[in-house]
Order: structure tokens, then C-alpha cells, then sequence
């Protein structure tokens, strides 16, 4: 069921336009907003919550034309990039905010406060100054602020780019985990990465339009858009297990194919990355530094911005880019047996 | 000696003449006054009554205006609109105007003939000599202190804060309350406090407007005028000392009050 819809909407501030902006995000989606900085991904947020008006175009929530709606009755919770904490006011107020004027009975409110603060696990915090707290902190607070009103979408604004790293896949996995509840997002950002791990659904904001909107396989495996485009590696990214073998060395099991990987990260599910340039194809296997040494058949040969594509069959979908010399040296067509290796130190481990 | 070192020497030296400049007078008045002569001061009921009137006809001025005032600066600090530039000038001219020319404009604006005078006496006011008259002067004169100091304020706080208020469903009014008002609380009291010095110490305007009551500044011009520097001198000691009381205690309540008070429950 659609339950945003952003009906040609266009926007014009003098210095910066945006144009034919169509695109819906349904009731459940985890939905993507993909593009470089600079590319009005934040504005199309602030235009769903109210803090701009479009020139053209209307907005639609659950059915409803809120194009003209005041930024307080819409009901989308925006996650602002740097939080937009209240610093005069403790955690328990900035949380309760939302709702203080609504619940009058304070037991009641602390109990709601307090029960938001648990699922976020910050409840220990709620004395707190915000002042006082991490980055990772703030965004719980800023997040569970948001969730007080019950968003009808959940609309956020880059919010792993301000996180260290470590802090990245407790945030991925709390994000999916509200999703996988029911909650309805709308997450803005400029890693492929991201927009592949989380979105059910990308659209790609770039040149000042929507360029393309899909599923993950249609944005990038068909991708229309040079931005796509240019994230060729992006092309070998799979979902499997990370686990350490007898000898003590990490691999990852793909749909039954093992891939040797050099990663710290601890065991359990993830994504592999391998970028197309790091996989090179012979015609039979030879010795090399390479420990990944995979037989497949050829599926296709596209040509490609640079060079040429090969899809090969390995157990798992690979894609090579290789030069056009190099096809022709090889003589590559398609349903010839082939052999494909990289490094363990291409391949990108993520975890979930 | 380096020039580096002469140059600060110099610059202090101007630095320390202005002090002395501020301070010298205000010590020899002080200085002049003998324990005796203050106390006498003190015990005349009409200047202990002069005093109290200007402290609470200013207060009273202040808080009745800084009702529409503070508004008013969170407006001018977060909206363009045309013209905005003549109304700051607008708001700037009070400053700029010779104060009895202001007491003029005051008197002319509430005198009986006047719609707000007759609309006054209709309810059995009458504004000229009355302590409300003497309050419009000093208003006047003094509101620009607070709707500038109380703008700058408001253009401190992130706007984002209170985009994200509402986007929270808060009204605007509330969103004004909680969020605007507090995060610029410290500007908006020294504003405050900055428009009742102003109105306290306040003659020109006011003498025009309404001799009597006396204010402070009336009697010591009055003693001066009729008996001279000696007369005049133990009640503007006097009445120097209680607006330094009253500004430095201000002033610690608003350092106590911090850049971001207390948790706000609203």
C-alpha cells in the first residue's frame, strides 16, 4: 500500500532547483534516497516534513494531500544529521517532548518515556545532559524522540555518516530491526553501501531529479545513472556468513562457495564486497598471491564505459572488468570454462 | 624598547585616561559627600520616594513592554520582509533623538487632547503627571535596549531547534515557549535588565512629560537648580548607589542563570 507519494514535485530557490521529483515509498518499505552531497537528497526530507514549500508538484500522505499541511500536523518524524538535541533540557525532557502536552499524568508519561528508553537501550541515560553524551548516544536520543510521535514515516538524514564506524552496524542493525516492526523509513545518504545493506528500495537523487528508482538489482545491475555507474565494484556484492576455519584463517560462505577473506571482523552474517577491477580471469588455474581461485562458466560479455564486462557463473554471480586486449588474448565467449581469481584483500567484508 | 611594547604602552595609556575619565568623576562626587549629609539624604521621605517610584515605574515599564517586545525580536531575527531595514532604523531612533524632543513627542502623544489621552481620561486617567505617563517616557526612550539585545538572542538559537520542535507536532507557540525563549534567556534578561537601567536613569523625556511625580533624576536636577551642586550632590550619591546595587545583583542572577538554564518542564 503507497503511503508517501511525491507527485512531480518541483522546487526552485534561486541558487538551487530540483525538478520532477516522482517517486512512493509504501506502507513497510525500507526506501533509499541515494545521491553525491550537493544533490538536494536533504531538501526532499525537509519538503515531506514542511520546512519548504514546493514551487510545483504535490505531496501526498497515506492518501492525503499534505502539499499545504503546517510542519506540525504532518506526522513524519524527521532525524536530523546532527541530531538537534534540545541542550537545555535533560534526555527524559527531550524524549518526552513529543508528547508532554498530550499525557498529563506524569506516572504514565514516565512510564512511556522510559519504555521508548529501554527499546533504544539508553535508559540509564535519561538524567542525563545532553551535552554530556557520545555522537551514537545523541542519535538514540534524537531517534527516540522522533519514534515518540509515532511517525508515519520515519524520515533520516544520513544518519550513520556522523557514526564511527564501530558504532555503524549497531545503528544498521537497531534501524532494520524498527523497520522489520513495521515502521516505515525514508534514509537518506551517499554510500552505495548503505542504500545496498538497508534499502528494500533505492531511488537515485542526482542532477537535481530522481534518475532512477528500483530495487536493489534494477539500480545496480541496470543502472541509468553515471553515479551507479561508477560504483562498477558494487557489482560483486553478496550476503553470506563470515566464519573462521580450523586453521584460524576467516572465510566467507556465499550459497555454498567458500570465499577466503582477510578481515578482523568477528564471525556472522555480513555482505562481501569485491569491486569488478580486482577479479582477473585465465584460462586455466595458475599459481599467484591470489588465494581465491574460482572455476565458472562465462554467462556475458558487455562492453562496457572502460574495457568490458564478463559475467561468469562461479557458484555465485561474478562480474569481471577486463580490457579489451585481454578478451581477445583469452578469446572469451560465452559458455567457455574459465577461471576466476582476486586477492583476499579485495574482497570487503560488512557486517550485518 | 621594542615598538611592539610602545605600541601597547600607548594604547593602554589612552585606555586607562578613558577609564579615569568614567570612574574620576563619579569617586570625586562620592568623596565629596560627607557620611552625614547621605544620611540626612536617606531620611527625607521625598527622596526615598522619588527613588522607589523610579525603580518600579521603570520595572513596571520594562516587564509591560517586554511583553510585546520579546515577540517581536524573535520576529526580527528569524524573518526577511520588505522594509525590514527602515523598521530597524525605526527602532533605532529612539536612541538617536534628543531626549527632550522625545518627552515632546510623549506629551503630545498622551496630552488631554490627544486620542490616547482622551481615551485615559475617559476612564479617569489622566497620563500627563501620572505615574503611566512617566512610564511611556521612559519606555520609549529605553525599548531598543531590549528589542536589540533580545534579537541578537534569538538569532543565536538554531533555527534547526525549532524546525525540529515542530516537526515533534509542537505549536508554534509552544515551540516559542520551550525552545526559542529559554535558549535565548540570557540575552533577553541582560536586554532587560538593560532597558530598566536605561528607563531608571532617564531625565530628559521624563521631566517634560511629568515634573511631578518626581523621579530621581527630577529631584537631583530640582535640588540643583534651586540650592545648588551641595543640595544635589548626597541624592544622586544616593541614588547612583542604588542602581549599582540593583545592576550588579541583576547581573549575578543572570551569570547564575548560565547559557542554557535549568531543564524546562513546558
Amino acid at each position: 500500500m503507497e503511503i508517501l507519494r511525491m507527485y512531480n514535485i518541483h522546487f526552485n530557490a534561486g541558487n538551487f532547483a530540483m525538478y520532477n521529483v516522482d517517486f512512493s515509498v509504501n506502507q513497510g518499505d525500507y526506501f533509499i534516497l541515494l545521491g553525491p552531497s550537493g544533490a538536494g537528497k536533504t531538501l526532499i526530507l525537509e519538503l515531506i516534513a514542511g520546512f519548504f514549500q514546493p514551487t510545483k508538484g504535490d505531496i501526498y500522505l497515506q492518501n492525503k494531500n499534505i502539499t499545504k499541511v503546517p510542519i506540525q500536523e504532518r506526522e513524519v518524524g524527521l532525524l536530523f544529521q546532527d541530531f538537534a538535541i534540545f541542550p537545555h533540557m535533560s534526555v527524559f525532557d527531550n524524549i518526552a517532548y513529543p508528547v508532554r502536552k498530550k499525557i498529563s499524568n506524569k506516572v504514565k508519561l514516565n512510564e512511556i518515556v522510559s519504555q521508548m528508553a529501554r527499546e533504544l537501550e539508553i535508559e540509564h541515560l535519561l538524567k542525563r545532559n545532553p551535552a554530556t553524551l557520545s555522537g551514537g548516544e545523541q542519535q538514540r536520543v534524537a531517534l527516540a524522540r522522533t519514534l515518540m510521535i509515532k511517525p508515519t514515516v520515519l524520515l533520516l538524514d544520513e544518519p550513520l555518516a556522523a557514526l564511527d564506524v564501530q558504532l555503524r552496524s549497531g545503528t544498521r542493525s537497531l534501524l532494520r530491526h524498527l523497520n522489520q516492526k513495521g515502521q516505515t523509513i525514508l534514509h537518506v545518504t551517499h554510500d552505495y553501501e548503505e542504500a545496498a545493506i538497508l534499502g528494500q528500495r533505492i531511488a537515485v537523487v542526482e542532477n537535481n531529479t530522481i534518475a532512477q528508482c528500483g530495487t536493489y538489482d534494477e539500480i545496480f545491475h541496470h543502472p541509468r545513472s553515471s553515479f551507479i555507474a561508477n560504483f562498477i565494484g558494487i557489482r560483486n556484492f553478496f550476503k553470506g556468513r563470515l566464519l573462521t576455519n580450523k586453521a584460524g584463517s576467516k572465510q566467507l560462505e556465499v550459497n555454498g562457495v567458500i570465499i577466503n577473506i582477510l578481515t578482523d571482523h568477528p564471525d556472522g552474517n555480513g555482505y562481501a564486497v569485491i569491486r569488478s577491477e580486482d577479479i582477473f580471469l585465465s584460462s586455466e588455474p595458475v599459481e599467484s598471491s591470489a588465494t581465491n581461485i574460482l572455476r565458472g562458466v562465462i554467462t556475458s560479455i558487455e562492453p562496457a564505459r572502460l574495457g568490458f564486462e564478463i559475467g561468469i557463473n562461479a557458484g555465485i554471480p561474478l562480474i569481471a572488468s577486463i580490457s579489451k586486449g585481454s578478451v581477445e588474448k583469452l578469446g572469451l565467449e560465452n559458455g567457455k570454462e574459465i577461471w576466476a581469481g582476486f586477492k583476499s584483500t579485495a574482497v570487503r567484508f560488512v557486517s550485518e | 624598547m621594542n615598538s611592539t611594547k610602545t605600541f601597547y604602552l600607548v594604547f593602554s595609556l589612552l585606555g586607562g585616561l578613558i577609564l579615569l575619565f568614567i570612574i574620576g568623576p563619579l569617586v570625586g562626587m562620592v568623596f565629596s559627600t560627607s557620611p552625614v549629609q547621605l544620611f540626612e539624604a536617606v531620611g527625607e521621605a521625598e527622596v526615598r520616594n522619588s527613588i522607589w517610584l523610579t525603580l518600579w515605574v521603570s520595572m513596571a515599564a520594562t516587564m509591560v513592554f517586554a511583553i510585546a517586545a520579546v515577540p517581536f525580536s524573535w520576529l526580527l531575527a528569524r524573518k526577511n520582509f520588505r522594509f525590514k531595514q527602515l523598521v530597524l532604523g525605526i527602532i533605532d531612533l529612539p536612541v538617536v533623538i534628543p531626549h527632550s524632543a522625545a518627552g515632546i513627542a510623549v506629551l503630545g502623544f498622551i496630552s488631554r487632547e490627544s486620542a490616547v489621552g482622551k481615551m485615559a481620561s475617559s476612564i479617569g486617567i489622566d497620563l500627563v503627571g501620572n505615574p503611566a505617563g512617566i512610564a511611556l517616557a521612559m519606555a520609549f526612550v529605553s525599548i531598543p535596549f531590549l528589542i536589540n539585545a533580545a534579537r541578537d538572542g534569538f538569532a543565536t538559537v538554531p533555527e534547526k531547534l525549532e524546525k525540529a520542535a515542530l516537526n515533534m507536532g509542537a505549536s508554534r507557540f509552544r515551540v516559542f515557549m520551550s525552545i526559542s525563549l529559554p535558549l535565548a534567556w540570557r540575552s533577553v534578561v541582560s536586554g532587560f535588565i538593560m532597558m530598566f537601567a536605561r528607563g531608571m536613569s532617564e531625565f530628559g523625556a521624563v521631566v517634560i512629560v511629568a515634573y511631578h511625580p518626581m523621579i530621581a533624576p527630577v529631584i537631583i536636577y530640582e535640588r540643583f537648580s534651586s540650592f545648588g551642586l551641595n543640595y544635589a550632590r548626597p541624592v544622586a550619591v544616593l541614588f547612583l548607589a542604588v542602581c549599582l546595587v540593583f545592576f550588579i545583583f541583576l547581573r549575578l542572577i543572570t551569570n547564575r542563570i548560565g547559557t542554557y538554564g535549568n531543564s524546562q518542564n513546558v
